[in-house]
Parts: C-alpha cells; structure tokens; sequence
C-alpha cells in the first residue's frame, strides 16, 4: 500500500507527491520564540499546550513527514539561520517544490522586524514559485482583549499589503490566521492550510454536502484523525465550537477503546483500508461496516454525535438529526458512511496515480 | 430519608482546595481553574449524591487568618462548629509549598479539634500538584509526605489514607472516587447487585458512574469463567489507572456536548475487540458495560448492541429499587 517507509530527513524535496508545507520565520537578533516548533508539536505531535514551556530552541531545520490523504511534508527553518546559508539546505530548489509557506508572528511581541522579515522572503520566495500559497499566523493571541485582537490583525494586515504594494508585488496573496495553541484556533488555520493544498478539495466538499443530504446532518467534518486537521468539511456554515466539539469526541472514542482493546497491534482496523470494491451494498460489505471502529452518542437535543474511522488515517464526524429517535436513523447512517468511505477509497486511488503537486 | 454528610475540605491557601470542588462537581476543565480567586471563610455547597444522600461540602479557605480563626490562634478559642458532626476530612497539601513544617503542624491542630469534636471522622490527605514533580522522584516525595501525615494520624490514634493528585491527570478522579465511597451507606448492595447481574451480561467490566460528577462508585470485572478457569482476554493486561481514566473521559465528552449547549443520554464505542456502551441507569447514575466483541462460528461479526441495549433496561428496574 504505501510505496516507501517514512522518510524523515533531510531530502523532504525528493519524495514525489508531497506537498510542502514549512514553517518560516527569520528574525532579527536571534529572538526567535514566536512559537514555530510549539505549534508543530501541539497539531503534530499531540504535544499538551502547557508542555511548551520546556521546549528546547530549534537549531537547525527539521523536516517530517505526514501520512494522510495528501502526504505532507512538514518542515520547520528555525528562526536564527541565515535564510540564504547555502550550506545548510538548498532554499532555491526547496521554494520550488513548496505548497505552503506559513509565517509566524509573535503578536505578543515587537513585530515590526518580522514583518520586514517576512515581506523580503515573500519576494524571494515568490520569484522561484508562483504557486506559493503564503500563510501569515497572528499568533499567541491568547489572553488577549476582542479589541486588541482586532487592532494587531488589522494593522498587522495593513502593513503588510501595503508593503507589498510599495514593491509592486499586489498579486500576492497572502491569507492571515489568527491563531494561540491554547485553543483550536491553531486547528482550524492549518485546516484551512491544508484545504487549500488539497486539489481534490471540491470532490471532498461535494460528497460532504451530498452526506449532508442523503442523511439529514447538521455537520459534517472529515479529520486527520491523529492532529484534528479537518481536510474537508460541508459547505454549510462553520462554527469554532462545534469544531471543537467534533474534534474532541474523536480523542474520547480513542482513549476509551485504547483503555479495553486486547492487543496493541490489533488497533489498526480489519478492514484498515483495504479497497471495499464493487458499487451494490452485498451482505458482505454491511458486515464489513460492522466492524469498522464506529461510535454513537446520542444528545439530549435531538441530534447524535457518530463517528466513524476511514481510510488513511481519516476519521468522519457528523452531527445527526434524529428527531430523538436514533435506533430509526442507524441504518440509514451506516449505509452513507460506508458509501462516503468508498467514494473516499476512489479518491485516494486516483489521487495516488497522478500526484498532488505540480 | 435525605441524609446530609458533612465533608470538611481544607489545607493551605493556593493548594487546589477550590479547583478540585469545582472541577468535579461544576464540570470546570483544569484551563478553567486558574481564574478562581482565594475562598473567603467558608464557602458551603450541599451537593445532591445519589438520589438520596446530600454532600454538605465546606471549602475552608486557608489563608492564615481565616484557619486561625477555625483553630483559635493569637489566644482565641476554637470555632467548634467547623468542626462538629463531621464525617470525613479531605486534607489537601500543596507538594509545592516551602513551609512543610507548618503545613503539617496545622493539619496536627486540625486532627486535634477533630479528636475532640467528631473522633469518628474519615481522614483523606491528599498530596496534591504532582504534576510539578518530575515523574521519577514522585514515588519518594509522596511517600515522605504519608510517613509524616501517618506520625501526626496515629498520634491521635486516628488513621489517614493519603493520595497523590493532580488537576491534570485522573489521579484527581481515582483519590475523590474512594473518597465519594466511604460516605455511601449501601455501597455493598450496589456491588452485589453489579456482580449478580454480570452473570446476565457476562461483559467484561460493568461500572457505575455518579452522573454529575463522573466518580466510579462501583464495578465488577469478569476475571473467571463460569467453570472457575480463568477468563483471558488478549494478551494486554487491563489498565490499572483505568477507573480515573474513565471518569476523566467522561466528563471530556459532557463538556464536549456542553459545547453544543446540551448533553449526552447515551454513548457506545465500537473498537475494533471491543465495544463499550454507556447509558443512564438510574436519573443519578450511568452504567457502563465493556464486551469483547465475539465472531459466530462462520467467522461473521456478531452484533450485540441490541442485547446489551435490552439488559441494561432490565438492570434499570432492578437498579430503581436500591438507588
Ligand atoms: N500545577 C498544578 N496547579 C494546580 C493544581 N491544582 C490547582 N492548581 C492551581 O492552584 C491555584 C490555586 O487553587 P485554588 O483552588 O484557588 O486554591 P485554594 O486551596 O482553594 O486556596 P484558598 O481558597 O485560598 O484556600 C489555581 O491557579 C489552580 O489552577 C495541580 O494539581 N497542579
Ligand atoms: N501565550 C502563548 N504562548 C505560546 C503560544 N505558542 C507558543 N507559545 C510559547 O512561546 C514560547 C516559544 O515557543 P517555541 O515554539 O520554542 O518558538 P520557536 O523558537 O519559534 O520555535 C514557548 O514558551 C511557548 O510555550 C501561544 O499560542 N500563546
Ligand atoms: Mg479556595
């Protein structure tokens, strides 16, 4: 199934099919705690919040790479290198093969310098690679006022289309996030990062919203079930706390069965992703569903939260309209979830041949 | 027949009294604590438990003017009401603090008043905010700490259980879960019952939750066949920590629902060996029933849920008449 054995290392730009996505950050004077490898431990690495604190300073760039529908290819510049340094990694050929390029600013911080900083690498970076997408973080916004927040976005957001006007570089898109790791506002800009990298994004969204409509759904969200990324949604209106809600009964359902399963290597589901093939819902395939890790909880109001595991590490959430009668609806939500993992398996088999990048 | 159970709840001011009240019964996430203030005097809670038992909760807050006002310092005489009628003590020390030697002296003037005014009182110390000591040195910091509080216990011939706890794990769930079981009279019922009705459900764990607060208050687990052998299940042993585990799991997914302005009545877990389904037992209690997910002789899954759903309702009406 999967071609090659992770690759962490240094040669992220030859693995074929992946889409880059690099966490920048050059700043003066080595004041380089604007919280890169904080992030990339709490979306990543299910690092708690608070167990920031005892990070080490990056020294060298680091490279990891993602297994999910998309491959991606994670890769931090530590803020005190030299951007040009030759000796160290080769930038030119690394901005080539770029999809993303995310920028984080300290907004607790003095951030006149970054931004700078930030405005002479977009000019570098555009020059190689057109197709760039740049991702400005507002981060650490914790803790602070409504009214502050929206001061230091606006101006930090001023400052730099200006700027880039001054170069004559308008084109540039660049799209801003404002983002704390203490809460999933982190969660929900590299959603929309990622989304973004995703060609087959639109099919994704389509067979959301026909989910949505076969099966009377509030929301729906497909996650990476190991960082709580969500690579495609429905195209109805999104709300933080529901995300939240979504993306927190999957760490539950995780933790509950991981504390009764019997044998550790058996975590990985039978049917993993093996290929259900063949469009007819034969008795065979309802079993297969059957075993597939599902979870159901019903609410108070009249909805259910279902959770479902697919393939690659992709987990579905829904919110269920069930007119309190949930026994009614469960046929009808297993029979779409087992057809929205299908049209996922086909996806992904296409998605294979012809790789996402270029 | 509601009976009120008197819980005195006390320790050094910034020990975690207040954040460990309101985590587990008003549902706050340890995130939630830090915006609490210091307790002014006493603040009283009476918590229902169980359909027919009353927490009456005293949160004593402990900066040195307020515990000398309960102990009679500076020549003052004691308050004999904070200590009067008192079925257990939760004594809390804070494993950060530099004044050990006047924490523990206070706790010995606590036990003092308490000898006088109810000897029969249940002590629980709890060693709290290990999660600020590094993991390898935990074992021996916590058992420095019972080696003193076991000396100022049996010098009054009183006996005190300790726990280590923290806001962040679910030591917190497993310390308040025994604490929550001395006070309840029919506890014995509860776990006979359970066990009796698991030769119904031969499941490989039953628990039964508090609602409100998540405490495990009993449990069975199916260690034997029905022939005496005993029963395996994987090669994985079951988690020790588990109970907490639980509690904390479930408080996760009600402020989860919380989030969507309401909460759960139900909630099963299909694993891939296993499936775990939680229900309301009873208006003040959840069941929650573990099995091995089993395959027919042909090799095809077999789905329980349907069973399991129709033995919990049996156990609703067996569960009615005691709870
Ligand atoms: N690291 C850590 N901090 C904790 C823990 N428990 C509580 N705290 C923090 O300790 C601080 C003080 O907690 P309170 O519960 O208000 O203390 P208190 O004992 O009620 O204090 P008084 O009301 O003045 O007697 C809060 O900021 C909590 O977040 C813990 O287990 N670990
Ligand atoms: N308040 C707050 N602090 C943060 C946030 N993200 C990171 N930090 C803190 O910022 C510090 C520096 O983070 P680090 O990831 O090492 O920065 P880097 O040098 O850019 O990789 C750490 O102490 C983090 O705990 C955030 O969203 N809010
Ligand atoms: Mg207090």
């Amino acid at each position: 199934m999967e071609g090659s054995s992770e690759e962490i290392g240094n040669n992220y730009y030859e693995a074929q099919g992946t889409s880059l996505i690099q966490f920048d950050s050059w700043q003066i004077q080595n004041i380089n705690r604007s919280g890169k490898s904080s992030i990339r431990k709490v979306v990543f690495h299910n690092m708690k919040p608070i167990d920031t604190l005892y990070l080490d300073s990056t020294a060298k760039p680091t490279s990891e790479l993602y297994k999910s529908l998309i491959d991606l290819d994670v890769m931090e510049l530590p803020g005190q290198l030299d951007i040009f340094e030759p000796e160290l990694y080769n930038c030119d050929e690394l901005f080539a093969s770029t999809g993303a390029l995310v920028y984080v600013i300290d907004s607790q911080d003095e951030y006149l310098a970054s931004i700078e900083n930030l405005l002479h690498i977009i000019n570098y970076v555009y020059a190689l690679n057109k197709n760039i997408n740049v991702e400005v973080l507002i981060h650490k916004m914790d803790g602070s006022s409504e009214d502050f927040k929206m001061d230091t976005q606006r101006d930090i957001r001023s400052r730099i289309t200006t700027e880039l006007a001054n170069y004559g570089s308008e084109e540039i898109l660049v799209n801003f996030h404002v983002t704390s790791i203490f809460d999933h506002t982190i969660y929900e800009a590299f959603s929309k990062i990622v989304q973004r990298l995703i060609i087959e994004y639109g099919a994704l969204e389509n067979i959301c919203d026909m989910l949505m409509e076969a099966t009377s759904l509030d929301k729906v969200y497909l996650f990476d079930i190991n960082s709580k990324i969500y690579i495609a949604t429905d195209s109805s209106a999104n709300s933080l706390q529901t995300y939240e809600a979504c993306a927190e009964f999957i760490d539950v359902n995780t933790d509950l069965i991981g504390l009764y399963e019997e044998d550790d290597n058996e975590t990985e589901d039978v049917n993993g992703y093996e290929p259900t093939k063949g469009g007819e819902d034969t008795g065979e395939n309802s079993a297969l569903a059957l075993r597939t890790t599902r979870c159901f909880s019903e609410l108070q109001n009249g909805t259910a939260l279902v959770y479902y595991k697919a393939i690659r590490g992709l987990g579905l959430v829904a919110i269920v309209r069930t007119n309190g009668d949930f026994q009614t609806c469960k046929p009808v939500i297993d029979h779409n979830l087992l057809m929205f993992k299908r049209a996922l398996e086909r996806i992904w088999e296409r998605e294979r041949i012809e790789p996402s990048y270029e | 027949m509601s009976m009120s159970k008197k819980v005195l709840l006390m320790g050094r001011s910034c020990s975690g009294k207040s954040s460990m009240r309101s985590m587990i019964f008003s549902n706050y996430n340890p995130f939630e604590t830090r915006m609490l203030g210091p307790t002014i005097d006493i603040e009283h809670s009476n918590l229902k438990f169980l359909s027919s038992m009353t927490l009456n909760l005293w949160d004593c807050g402990g900066q040195t003017g307020f515990m000398e006002n309960y102990l009679g310092g500076n020549g003052g005489k004691e308050n004999p009401n904070v200590f009067k009628k008192t079925e257990v003590l939760i004594y809390v020390f804070d494993v950060e603090s530099r004044e050990l030697n006047a924490d523990i002296d206070t706790f010995r003037r606590v036990l003092k008043n308490l000898a006088k005014y109810s000897p029969d009182v249940t002590i629980f110390t709890l060693v709290h905010k290990m999660d600020l000591v590094q993991a390898p040195k935990r074992k021996d910091v916590f058992d420095v700490m019972c080696g003193r509080v076991d000396a100022v216990a049996s010098s009054f011939n009183m006996s005190a259980v300790c726990f280590p706890t923290s806001i962040w794990d679910e030591s917190l769930y497993k310390a308040w879960s025994k604490i929550v079981c001395s006070l309840i009279p029919n506890l014995k019922k509860f776990q006979e019952t359970l066990e009796k009705l698991n030769t119904v459900f031969e499941a490989k764990e039953i628990i039964l939750l508090e609602k409100t607060t998540a405490l495990v208050i009993a449990s069975t687990t199916m260690e034997r066949n029905s022939d005496g052998t005993p029963r395996i299940y994987g090669r994985k042993k079951l988690d020790k920590e588990r109970f907490g585990k639980i509690s904390t799991l479930i408080k996760t997914h009600k402020q989860c629902c919380n989030k969507l302005r309401t909460n759960f009545t139900s909630y099963v877990v299909h694993g891939p060996t296993t499936s775990t389904y939680i229900d309301v037992l009873t208006p003040t209690v959840y069941i929650m029933v573990v099995k091995s997910s089993r395959d027919d002789e042909t090799g095809a899954y077999i789905d329980e849920q349907a069973i399991v759903m129709d033995n919990i309702e049996y156990a609703k009406k067996v569960f009615q008449k005691i709870i």
